[in-house]
């Protein structure tokens, strides 16, 4: 269900200070070279009765296990995956294609597991789905 | 979806009683059921239904929010109502905090879109701060309407 079109981006500087400007955060006082890692990846979801509150909250706490910020894109909406009030305001129904974001130090990892979970269904628990 | 589409007016309640889980759920049912919107018969199947949704993890969603909700059979559209709690009450809720705010759902289970929708505008319209302390701060159901309403109205989400 994954497309292919994951990409990775990254990018190092010599001095964080530098590239936390570029990233629109506050100045580090580390001088240790900061390393962006972005991984996108395009997931469609498969669940019947879509993203609901079980889902997001299995979606939640994989996505915390990650240090990287994740976000879960929705045509123009763009949310925090790290909250599940914001995951449910996407309105996910099935069928619905999502783009997951990671940006942070394991980002590739987080996206692999992330997308995983979608394409599984959420299937960590297989009673979630009657109960919703 | 607005408030006005799934939360029965008559069915909302300021100063819950209750100081646990289940009391609360039953509480809630027990304000739908007056309000004619749950059959009698079925009131005691609905309790089941939600607090076996809850032993799956809380619906304690953070901010001293509650969605407790259930897919049933005996209604043939999207059930909701509204209850505060002053105190708050321990819900086992995924942040731990005590929950103040219920939004308890009934749907029909082929209609897994309205739930959706619903869950949707309960958790965009409590993004907002102000929203989310007025209805916590309610002391009667005609505050909780009148915020509702309001809300209903874009008079919180910029």
């Amino acid at each position: 269900m994954t497309n292919c079109d994951q990409q990775i981006i990254a990018t190092a500087s010599s001095t964080a200070t530098d590239l936390s400007w570029a990233a629109g955060r506050e100045p580090q006082t580390t001088v240790k070279p900061m390393i962006e890692m972005k991984a996108v990846r395009s997931v469609v979801l498969t669940n019947p009765q879509g993203l609901h509150l079980r889902p997001a909250e299995l979606f939640v706490k994989r996505a915390t296990q990650f240090q990287s910020k994740i976000e879960i894109i929705k045509e123009n909406l763009r949310v925090d995956g790290k909250s599940i009030l914001n995951i449910i305001t996407l309105v996910a129904t099935e069928g619905t294609p999502l783009v997951l974001e990671a940006t942070g130090p394991d980002a590739e990892s987080a996206i692999e597991a992330l997308a995983e979970l979608i394409e599984r269904n959420f299937a960590e628990n297989e009673t979630t789905e009657e109960q919703g | 979806m607005k408030f006005s589409d799934f939360i029965s007016s008559e069915a909302i309640k300021a100063d819950l009683h209750a100081d646990s889980k289940e009391d609360v759920i039953r509480e809630m049912t027990a304000a739908l059921l007056e309000a004619g919107k749950i059959p009698p018969e079925e009131q005691e199947s609905i309790v089941k239904a939600i607090m076996k949704r809850e032993e799956l993890g809380s619906t304690g969603i953070g901010r001293g929010v509650a969605v407790p909700h259930t897919k049933h059979p005996s209604v043939q559209r999207l059930v909701g109502t509204v209850a505060v709690s002053g105190e708050g009450i321990d819900f086992n809720s995924l942040d731990g905090e005590k929950v103040q705010l219920f939004f308890l759902l009934i749907s029909p289970p082929d209609r897994p879109g309205d739930h959706l929708r619903a869950l949707e505008n309960i958790s965009r319209q409590l993004r907002d701060d102000t929203f989310c302390k007025f209805l916590k701060q309610a002391k009667t159901a005609g505050d909780i309407r009148q915020l509702l309403e309001e809300a209903d109205n874009n008079q919180f989400v910029s």
